[in-house]
């Protein structure tokens, strides 16, 4: 039986990382993830959960030691915020690419300059291309669920992908939340033993990082996107092995209130939750409204994203970033997703929520009404921006 | 490697024995009279083959594994250029809690890193500083052929004084490298690690010796081996070994070993030699004059005295 409990969403992910008996954590701090790394180093000094607890210098180093722990067959975890992934980027491709499944939280935060240590998506789409398994949590429940979920996925053996879970920063990683906490034996049941395939090992010594010369790199990392595409299978697989468990599910496109829906919204991460009180408003007076929100960000959750679209109008789509000299990053890569359909919606993309700023249902409320005027008479604007003075 | 393995034996290896066993496989990549090679042999003969070697980006990594080859006959990590001081810290961590947990047995595992000077004393030094001050259970080996070889022969913190380089070229109004080398056995022993060492391959006893010392200690080790590097010295192939003796007979690199904080002297000649000996066979030095040789020399005694008052205020 699981209990309800109240706790905050960064303690929920250490909650989860305890659970699934995680062997090595190696993180540094910075705000707004420091309060899962300082959780996980009570319990460690506690002994409420047996681990290494590796306080390195830099988010570089907290990646590269999990590398190391990893090639060795350990349970890996780190978390990092905004400045910090991206101080570790160089790393992340390698814990991909050599198929280390390394375990990792990010609160998302936005990026320098000027400084700001709040949230906004900036830090999530810089790294989008690292080969990462990347999932978004909208409470303090799913940043439990998607934690002891990507333990499974990412060290399944037909996987062996690094997983992300991104919280927003503050709006989410600081918010104490209603949850059920499972008891260890359903976790235990859901998340078996890591058994890395090709641990360093002195009984059967391997090369692990060997240079790629022009003969043979191209084909790695065909092989490395083949595999990460088909990881989606085990990704589904484990979602619904969850949903018989632990009786929460999920799925990579998450659908509200689409039936009949003309205009949809389009989110990621703890605003959906506040996109569908506008979304229940609307529906009241009438208006054929609906949301979908990207559980899933990589890999691409192409078909889902089609299906959940194909009847709509209009399509807005909400960033929290700025590709400078493009626009919204979530924005482009959906219009391009839906490019090839007989049957799509016209897409609207709204750039807003930038370093901390909020976004309430005024703010969503505009999207629909603005995004609506944009797709009768299109823009004028260079950019359309939704909450900026 | 069935037939292999009936061959090997050990062999007298100054006091003790040494393998016959090559960890580094024939067939390599490395330059013809390449001092880091001959080092990487030396220290995994002392090593042995319960150890799992993390390396930085380099040579070594360059040299010994174009996919689908390796050069490694033992199990063997490279991610980057930067971190080796963290990934040997994960691998370190990892093994000594799998252990605990049981779900490794505890069979002693070395766990050791390898940089060049590069990796070592530039880029990857933050990662290494973290490393020891943590006091993971590894030994750091810094192969320090003293400038980056492997991208063509450009200046690090480690090129001495007086070194021509491809980005500290000598010319018209420079002397080539015109700062001091970083003191990199220095830093580590700042960090009270309980030993540090300095080695060369010209010395092959003494180098094999330091590495198993470094490596069964507990507690980090760290020891530092001047490699000559033909291609970016600029000397032939035949005298690497002749130039890592003057190296130390000059008194430019002394061996020494820092035993928890205790300094000792390996070798001191009575009458070292004129630096202009070991300056003159390599191509890095043809452009020095008279004037600019005795500054070279100045500096080296300088050192060394420095280094002669540690031993005697700190002997082991």
């Amino acid at each position: 039986m699981s209990k309800r409990v109240a706790l905050e969403a960064s303690h929920a992910v250490a909650e989860a990382a305890r659970m699934a008996d995680v062997d090595v954590i190696s993180a540094y701090p910075i705000t707004p993830q420091t309060h899962i790394p300082e959780r996980l180093a009570e319990m460690v000094a506690d002994g409420e959960l047996i681990a290494a607890y590796i306080p390195v210098e830099s988010e570089h180093s907290a990646m590269s030691a999990c590398l190391g722990a990893s090639a060795i067959g350990a349970r890996t975890f780190t978390a990092t915020a905004g400045p910090g992934l991206e101080y570790m980027h160089n790393v992340l491709y390698v814990a991909s690419s050599m198929r280390l499944p390394v375990i990792m939280t990010v609160a998302n935060r936005a990026l320098s300059a000027p400084i700001s240590i709040w949230g906004d998506h900036s830090d999530v789409m810089a790294v989008r291309d690292t080969g990462w398994i990347q999932v978004f949590c909208q409470n303090s429940q799913e940043a439990f669920d998607m934690t002891i979920w990507a333990f499974r996925v990412g060290e399944d053996r037909s996987v062996l992908f690094p997983v992300m879970v991104h919280l927003d920063g503050f709006t989410l990683s600081h918010v104490i939340e209603p949850m059920f906490l499972p008891e260890q034996s359903e976790v235990d049941r859901f998340l078996p033993r890591f058994h890395y395939p090709y641990p360093l090992n002195p009984d059967r010594p391997l090369t692990h990082g060997a240079l790629g010369p022009p003969d043979i790199y191209s084909e790695a990392k065909l092989a490395q996107e083949v595999a990460l595409r088909e990881s989606r299978s085990v990704i589904l697989a484990a979602w619904d092995e969850f949903a018989g468990i632990f009786g929460r599910s999920y799925r990579p496109v998450e659908e509200y209130r689409t039936d009949g829906a003309e205009t949809l919204l389009l989110t990621m991460g703890s605003y959906t939750e506040t996109a569908k009180i506008v979304i229940d408003e609307r529906r009241d007076k009438g208006e054929a409204v609906g949301l979908i929100s990207l559980r899933l960000w990589r890999p691409f959750p192409f078909e889902e994203l089609r299906r959940a679209v194909q009847d709509a109008r209009l399509l807005i789509v909400f960033d929290r970033c700025i590709s400078f000299g493009m626009g919204g990053p979530v924005f482009s890569e959906v219009r391009s997703a839906l490019y090839d359909q007989d049957k799509r919606p016209k897409v609207v993309g709204f750039v807003g929520g930038l370093g901390g700023r909020d976004v309430s249902e005024k703010e969503f409320g505009y999207l629909i009404d603005r995004g609506r005027d944009v797709a009768k008479k299109g823009s004028d604007r260079m950019i359309e921006t939704v909450g900026i003075k | 490697m069935k037939s292999r393995d009936t061959s090997i034996k050990a062999v007298r290896f100054g006091d003790g024995e040494v393998t016959t066993k090559e960890y580094l496989a024939e067939g390599h990549n490395f330059c013809t009279g390449c001092g880091e090679s001959l080092a990487i042999r030396m220290a995994l003969k002392a090593l042995g083959d319960n150890v799992i070697l993390a390396n930085a980006t380099g040579c070594a990594e360059v040299c010994t594994t174009p996919l689908p080859y390796t050069s490694w006959r033992i199990p063997w990590i490279h991610t980057l250029f930067e971190n080796v001081g963290a990934v040997v810290s994960g691998v370190e961590a990892g093994l000594k809690i799998s252990i605990k947990k049981g779900r490794l047995e505890d069979r002693g595992i070395k766990c050791v890193a390898m940089g060049g000077d590069g990796a070592t004393s530039d880029i990857g030094l933050q990662a290494l500083s973290g490393a020891f001050e943590r006091g993971h259970n590894f030994l750091y080996i810094c192969l320090d052929n003293e400038a980056y070889m492997n991208t063509g022969i450009q200046r690090s913190s480690a090129t001495p004084y007086g070194a021509a380089t491809t980005t500290a070229p000598a010319g018209k109004l420079s002397i080539g490298q015109i700062t001091r080398k970083k003191n990199m056995p220095a830093i580590a022993a700042a960090h009270d690690i309980p030993y540090v060492a300095t080695a060369s391959p010209s010395y092959r006893l003494d180098l094999m010796k330091k590495i198993k010392k470094g490596a069964e200690i507990e507690g980090p080790a760290y020891v530092h081996i001047l490699v000559p590097c033909p291609t970016g010295w600029r000397h032939g192939g035949d005298v690497t070994i002749e130039i890592g003796q003057l190296a130390v007979q000059t008194g430019i690199f002394p061996l020494y070993e820092i035993e928890y904080g205790r300094y000792r002297l390996n070798a001191d000649p009575p009458n070292r030699k004129p630096v202009r000996e070991y300056l003159k066979l390599q191509g890095r030095y043809r452009h020095l004059t008279d004037d600019d040789i005795e500054t070279v020399q100045a500096m080296v005694d300088t050192d060394y005295a420095k280094l002669k008052e540690k031993v005697e205020a700190f002997p082991a």
